[in-house]
């Protein structure tokens, strides 16, 4: 368990071929360790997934990438730029690089789905009107909402939200696209929409994506590399297919979505028998 | 035991305080680039001035008839009731328009300043933001702190004014008090100093109560409870914060 078992069959990628680079990151919070030597990659170009049970630290991972906080030690690098030794303008400058999709969309409440979705390039470039009209119309184009410019956040269904926070993410043409659980909530037709989304953005535009998710079946569509997190560090990684076939329990027990294994179902607690008959308290 | 609590209570409190103080400072860096966005700056101006006018104007008059009811009860015990005028507005400019529009301000103001920014921290708005290269104290905290600033002593003026009309509501049309005498007693008593006095105290007051509401709902933990939390601590505290400082620059202006 304390070494990650990669599963990939195909040649190694060049070192510089990462465009996230995350090195024995330790990081806890309150004293709770959430990473102790977490290694993971995201080649360029590729769509990485990053699984896990929930509360393994997926969301704190982008959290870590796009530097919102620092590891306590080890490195982050993304796009060749250790984020750690990083000033704030620099960190700002990264960011441009980058687009994010939350879990909730997170789109502002105060602006149309036009204006969310302007709201990146107006902020940071000097671009003309009619230019960032056209930029935002042919990113709502993309996502298939050209239709729904003028609507207001509030007025648009979960998967609508989401494809308006994509195309906000995408405005700004950046080299990294990270997804935080895009398929949480979503009817089928609305996932099928996001998942195509993901793979062309991926394919058209070259961008390099990382997924972190728990729905194994979708990301098994379209990711490239697959890692798998749990206690803290990377258990197993490869293409979705080797982590369908490993037969490690860790990853057996996620990939088939069993209840007990080496991930327990029950949270710690002691002896129920000894708790319901001995008036401990509880 | 206790002393553990304590110590965590005076710790914490000082924790909080210094806390503030570098948001105030972070927040000051950010207020000149914000200065450039005066439409966001209006925007906030009205968000927090003009949806405050209807109650501050309401309160105003009340305030200032009751000041006409009392005034005139307690002047008419040394037949000067003609000295209700300079009373009232002493009175209204000097410490109930500052102090009680601040009180409102952070009742009706203030709440609404620190869940919506709470809010948009519950649903990663800001952070969002930041990913966007957009620094959420630039874009949204500094143009609602200035808004709340320049929006109080705008509005503690309305409501001396109108404060005054009360009165002499009260006064003049229902004591019959003479109408020249109140005015003229008024005219002659009140100096610049005196509003001066008003205005630095409703400016203090201004900069306290948004700072506390803009800090509240930019640090509120991001959950349901998180923002509650945050919404009843900017009232408190900004409650507070006035009357003490309240104390401090009458004080002061002694």
């Amino acid at each position: 368990m304390t070494n990650p078992v990669s599963l990939n069959s195909a040649s190694p990628a060049p070192a510089d071929d990462a465009v996230v680079d995350v090195r024995d990151v330790h990081y806890a919070v309150d004293g709770r360790a959430i990473f102790s030597g977490l290694n993971l990659k995201a080649r360029r170009g590729r769509i990485t997934a990053v699984m896990g049970p929930s509360g393994t630290g997926k969301t704190t991972l982008l959290r870590l990438i796009t530097a919102q906080v620092v590891a306590n030690s080890g490195s982050v690098c993304v796009l060749g730029r250790d984020i750690a030794q990083a000033d704030t303008e620099e960190v700002y400058r990264l960011r441009k690089r980058m687009g994010m999709l939350f879990q909730n969309g997170a789109l502002l409440t105060d602006l149309s789905v036009f204006e969310n979705v302007a709201f990146a390039v107006r902020e940071n470039t000097d671009l003309p009107e009619p230019l960032i009209r056209r930029l935002v119309l042919s990113k709502l184009q993309s996502v298939g909402l050209r239709g729904a410019a003028e609507l207001m956040p509030t007025e648009l269904s979960g998967g609508m939200a989401r494809r308006v926070a994509l195309a906000r993410a995408i405005v700004m043409d950046p080299e990294i696209l990270i997804y935080d659980e895009p398929f949480v909530g979503l009817d089928p037709i609305s996932l099928g929409v996001i998942l195509r989304l993901i793979k062309q953005m991926n394919v058209a535009l070259g961008i390099t994506s990382v997924v972190v998710s728990h729905d194994v079946q979708e990301l098994a569509t379209i990711a490239d590399d697959s890692y798998l997190l749990s206690g803290g560090k990377v258990v197993a990684s490869g293409s979705p297919k080797e982590l369908a076939a490993s037969d490690m329990e860790v990853v057996h027990q996620f990939m088939s979505g069993e209840a007990d294994g080496p991930v327990a179902f029950h949270y710690p607690a002691p002896d129920y028998f000894d708790q319901l008959l001995m008036g401990e308290e509880p | 035991m206790s002393n553990g609590r304590e110590e965590n209570f005076v710790v914490g409190g000082i924790r909080r305080m210094g806390a503030s103080f570098l948001f105030l400072f972070r927040l000051l860096g950010q207020c000149v680039p914000a200065m450039g966005r005066p439409s966001l700056i209006i925007a906030q101006i009205y968000n927090a001035g003009g949806r405050s006018l209807i109650i501050i104007m309401l309160c105003g008059l009340f305030v200032g008839m009751v000041l006409g009811l009392q005034g005139f009860q307690l002047l008419q015990r040394f037949g000067s009731e003609e000295a209700l005028g300079s009373a009232a507005a002493l009175g209204l400019l000097k410490e109930l328009g500052p102090v009680v529009t601040a009180l409102l301000f952070a009742g009706r103001a203030g709440t609404a300043l620190t869940s919506e920014i709470g809010l948009m921290r519950a649903t990663d708005q800001l952070t969002a933001m930041e990913i966007m290269s957009v620094d959420p104290l630039r874009y949204v905290a500094a143009p609602r702190f200035l808004g709340g600033v320049i929006a109080l002593p705008l509005l503690a003026a309305i409501f001396s004014l109108v404060g005054l009309f009360g009165a002499q509501l009260i006064g003049v049309q229902l004591m019959h008090v003479d109408r020249g005498a109140f005015w003229s007693q008024l005219q002659g008593a009140v100096g610049l100093g005196d509003i001066w006095e008003g205005l630095v105290k409703s400016v203090v007051f201004g900069i306290t109560c948004s700072l506390i509401a803009v800090h509240e709902g930019y640090n509120a933990a991001p959950t349901a409870a998180g923002v509650g939390l945050a919404t009843t601590r900017t009232v408190v505290a900004s409650s507070v914060m006035t009357l003490l400082l309240d104390y401090v620059l009458t004080a002061f202006f002694l």
